[in-house]
């Protein structure tokens, strides 16, 4: 049950068909309920938001979609298949690239290094090619080496291509991990609090960066976030998730006018 | 001046000169540039490709001999090219500062009528687009960087792939057409027209001729033996007369390979991998490079700084005597040699400089010390003296004859005049025909013999023939004696000390001279560290004792520095204070490009100035500042006045133009 139709958003991009879909999920670690029957999907080329105040289950949420957590019940849907339970690389090479909320880069490696590590699921020479670093391995890297400098001049991190990881401020280290997400180049990447800890400048640049790698390459994006600004600027279709459960789906205006999502936010009495 | 034609048959436009290059080295590299981590390079034969597929492209767009064409962007080969593409055709090229703003970019471009515009990327599209409405004469824009155009309204605009596809599908038709274009380009034609910065008033347009621009390139590669295999890195805005000249004039002339970097954030990387061979750069730019040597040798082993220590103080004795060819003992030569291996060989690698052969400065004043360490190191690095409407040589330094003191001597082929005012005057090859539709300011700076003002005053040195520009000629003025007062000469010198921040002398039609003195302060505030003075603000910093001791011996050793020039010897600093505030350019004190405004700050200080003079040893004092969200509030400051030694002079002498 593929749907193909799609729409267009305001600012005149199509939207094509589904690309992942979440049916009935439920993630449960023994008595506590993370994900409580949800139901959602993204669509290829959009920009899709997961919101919630703390501890809802978004990360949760994100985890289940790269593989990381096989969810209790529920199935997830990719490219019109139901996808079996799978190990976090082999979603991977399916196509679905991640960043973290806590920064996962190699510390000591240098920038290109970190960023030539996205590539690893594009890589099969073998073992004793890659010692040599002869025939087919050599024409890999230099493939892979090619891709990588078009990602490193994509988010204008040039002059620390050499630098190492561990000596460069939290906001290039955010775009470092980008990059390598992208390396990968994936159909759909999920960003885990892309802008968090960031100034309002960082903010304003990495805002455009996602918005330019879903113009450039058309990569899906789902993104969580907490700054409600960021989120309703950048998100086509945003759905709100509290306790576990899923509040509200919808484009952000229809989600900032939908009462249960003004009262998860603000509180209510009980 | 000159009035024949380049040599019977010679190239006598760039474009011919490309012609030629592609005929003679064909195969030599003409151009680089580091793209996706790699230093990408073009033919000569290939570069000429290029730009015939530009050029057939811009005809196709309608672009009519005459027309002017402006161009925006960081340098890249690309932009090189349309510059050369549009005369190929006919056109002007008008490069424009980059970092403009929109506002600045519609004055020039309306004042042009440029017809096409070339943009870098969707930066200089978007600002382009904003003042469209303005430009009557506009119609179509070409941008180099697709990134984030693909969806706007592409009716008046193409990218510069196309713009190429078009041009060699149109080879065939107009092919001959394009031929006959480029071989019309006579030598007075306009090569180019730049727009003077303009700090003073409307930015100007300033437009050189092909035999300004190759007259120049031929005359001035000659003087530094520039050959056809030099490296040039192209890091400079396009829109400044000296990239031309550099990157195109004499790149064309000689052949020589231009190198542009990754991006602006990328240059010195850029510049270690290339290392040029001809090199110019901002004095600021070799200040930043030695400060940074510096901090970093603080932080190496103790063998380490004391071996780079040893090999410099050396290095700093016989540096610029080898380089200059004097003769040196052979001991003092093979310790020479051995510091090249240790310390200067690496240390210019750092540097990017490993294979500099001439390296120029020019634009202000450069410290004599760090002059003298570049050139202790063996960089044979130089003044030149220049100006837009001059295209770029006035004077230069010949190898051998280099101070830090001196602009040195004319260039080849420039005459020069020093008029009774003190203003130099110069008259070359390279003066430019006009200021664009301002035939009012041509004429108050060309006269019609083609001598050009440059507003700046100076004198040529009697036994070495040196030109020597001691200030803006609307600043110089005459002491109460009738001695010369050169306010900025005085000030440069004592700005040379890092804890000196700005200083401004006072003197004109007075007995003697004084001064305004602002500390610096991170190198007083690092001084005061180390030497656990402790202070609460700037303003008592400014006024600890040991503060002004310290300043006080940098004023009386610049006095005793000014005493040797026997023309300038009576601006000795005869007193002087520390200011209780920095000058602002939010309290209107200096300009924006941080250049002090004299008048205002006499006016605005009057009664410091009056202390000054009148022997108080103590004042107290009320500024009004500004702060930076635009509030404004009062500080008040007693300030201690000190007299400093000044060196007796034999007699007082007049200035030469008395």
């Amino acid at each position: 049950m593929k749907d193909t139709e799609g729409y267009v958003t305001e600012d005149g991009r199509q939207i094509g068909g589904t690309l992942m879909e979440l049916r009935n999920i439920t993630l449960r670690f023994g008595g506590v309920v993370a994900i409580n029957d949800i139901t959602f999907d993204i669509r290829e080329g959009e920009i899709r938001a997961i919101i919630g105040p703390n501890g809802a289950g978004k990360s949760s949420m994100l985890n289940v979609i790269s593989g990381f957590y096989t969810p209790s019940q529920g199935e997830l849907w990719y490219k019109g298949e139901r996808r079996p339970p799978m190990k976090p690389y082999e979603v991977a090479r399916m196509g679905v690239g991640r960043t973290f909320q806590n920064i996962a880069l190699f510390e000591g490696m240098t920038v290109l290094d970190n960023v030539m590590t996205g590539r690893l699921t594009h890589m099969t020479a073998g073992v004793l090619s890659q010692a040599l670093w002869w025939g087919r391995a050599r024409d890999e890297e230099m493939d892979n080496r090619e891709k990588v400098e078009r990602v490193i001049d994509f988010l204008e991190i040039q002059r620390i291509r050499k630098t190492p990881v561990g000596r460069l401020p939290y906001g290039l280290k955010k775009r470092v991990e980008l990059a390598r997400a992208l390396a990968a180049e994936p159909s759909l990447l999920l960003l885990d609090e892309p802008m968090a800890g960031m100034n309002v400048e960082e903010k304003e640049d990495m805002s455009r960066f996602i918005l330019d790698v879903n113009d450039e390459f058309g990569t899906t994006i789902c993104l969580i976030e907490h700054d409600m600004g960021v989120v309703m600027d950048l998100s086509d279709r945003v759905v709100v998730m509290d306790y576990g459960k899923k509040i509200g789906d919808g484009t952000p205006d229809e989600v900032r006018g939908n009462q249960d999502v003004i009262d998860a936010y603000l509180g209510v009495p009980h | 001046m000159t009035t024949e034609a380049p040599d019977a048959g010679g190239p006598s436009s760039i474009p011919a000169l490309l012609r030629r290059n592609a005929q003679s080295f064909g195969a030599a590299p003409a151009y680089r540039e580091k793209e996706f981590g790699i230093w990408q390079s073009w033919s000569w034969s290939e570069t000429e490709e290029e730009v015939r597929a530009l050029a057939l492209g811009l005809l196709e767009l309608g672009v009519e001999p005459g027309d002017f064409v402006a161009v925006i962007g960081r340098n890249r080969p690309y932009l090189y090219w349309s510059m050369v593409a549009a005369q190929m055709v006919g056109a002007v090229p008008v490069p424009l500062y980059q970092d403009s703003v929109g506002e600045e970019m519609a004055y020039v471009l309306d004042h042009c009528g440029a017809r096409i515009v070339m943009a870098g990327d969707q930066e200089q599209v978007d600002k382009v687009i904003e003042i469209a409405d303005r430009l009557p004469s506009f119609r179509h824009m070409v941008y180099l960087d697709p990134r984030g155009l693909r969806k706007y309204d592409h009716s008046r605009l193409t990218s510069f792939t196309d713009l190429q596809a078009s041009g060699r599908a149109a080879r065939d038709a107009r092919g001959a057409e394009l031929d006959r274009l480029r071989d019309g380009l006579g030598y007075d034609d306009t090569c180019v027209m730049l727009y003077t910065s303009g700090t003073t008033g409307r930015p100007k347009g300033v437009v050189l001729s092909n035999r300004n621009i190759i007259e120049t390139a031929k005359n001035s590669a000659a003087f530094d033996d520039l050959r056809q295999t030099d490296e040039v890195l192209a890091y400079l805005p396009m829109a400044w007369v000296g990239d031309f000249i550099f990157s195109i004039g004499q790149a064309y002339w000689t052949g020589f390979c231009v190198n542009c970097p990754e991006s602006a954030d990328t240059m010195m990387t850029d510049l270690r991998e290339i290392a040029p061979t001809y090199y110019f750069a901002p004095p600021r730019v070799f200040e930043t490079g030695l400060t940074q040597i510096m901090i970093r040798m603080e932080d190496a082993s103790a063998p380490k700084r004391r071996m780079f220590q040893h090999f410099l103080d050396h290095a700093r004795r016989v540096g610029p005597a080898l380089l200059d060819g004097r003769s040196v003992g052979l001991w003092d030569r093979l310790k020479y040699r051995v510091g090249e291996v240790l310390v200067y060989g690496p240390l210019k690698n750092a540097l990017g400089f490993s294979r500099i052969r001439v390296g120029y400065t020019a634009g202000e004043a450069i410290g004599p010390e760090i002059f003298d360490f570049y050139r202790a190191l063996g960089i044979n690095l130089k003044q030149l003296y220049g100006q837009t409407e001059a295209s770029v040589f006035i004077t230069q330094q010949p190898d051998g004859q280099v101070r830090s003191d001196t602009v040195g001597v004319p260039s080849p082929g420039v005459e020069l005049r020093i008029a009774e005012s003190g203003e130099v005057f110069y008259r070359s090859p390279g003066t430019f025909v006009e200021y664009y539709k301002n035939a009012e300011s041509t004429k108050d700076t060309k006269d019609a013999e083609g001598w050009v003002a440059t507003g700046d005053a100076g004198f040529i040195e009697d036994d070495t023939g040196h030109l020597r520009i001691i200030d803006r000629a609307k600043d110089v003025g005459h002491m109460a004696s009738g001695a010369l007062f050169a306010p900025k000469y005085v000030e440069n010198k004592l700005k040379f000390y890092p804890n000196i921040l700005e200083a401004v002398v006072f003197g004109a039609g007075k007995d003697r001279c004084c001064a305004f003195i602002n500390i610096d302060l991170t190198a007083v505030g690092n001084w005061a560290e180390r030497n656990n003075i402790a202070y609460a603000s700037y303003q008592e910093l400014a006024g600890h004792p040991q503060v002004l001791d310290m300043i006080q011996s940098h004023v009386e050793e610049t006095n005793a520095s000014v005493a040797e020039d026997e023309m300038l010897s009576g601006c000795q600093v005869h007193r002087f204070l520390v200011l209780h505030k920095e000058l602002d350019a939010d309290d209107g004190e200096l300009t924006r490009t941080r250049k002090v405004r004299r008048k205002i700050i006499a006016e605005k200080f009057s009664d410091l100035v009056e202390a000054l003079y009148d022997g108080t040893e103590t004042i107290s004092t009320e500024t009004e500042v500004t702060y930076e969200d635009g509030r404004k509030g009062r500080i008040r400051a007693t300030l201690e006045i000190r007299d400093a030694k000044t060196v007796p002079v034999a007699a007082p002498v007049k200035a030469a133009a008395e």
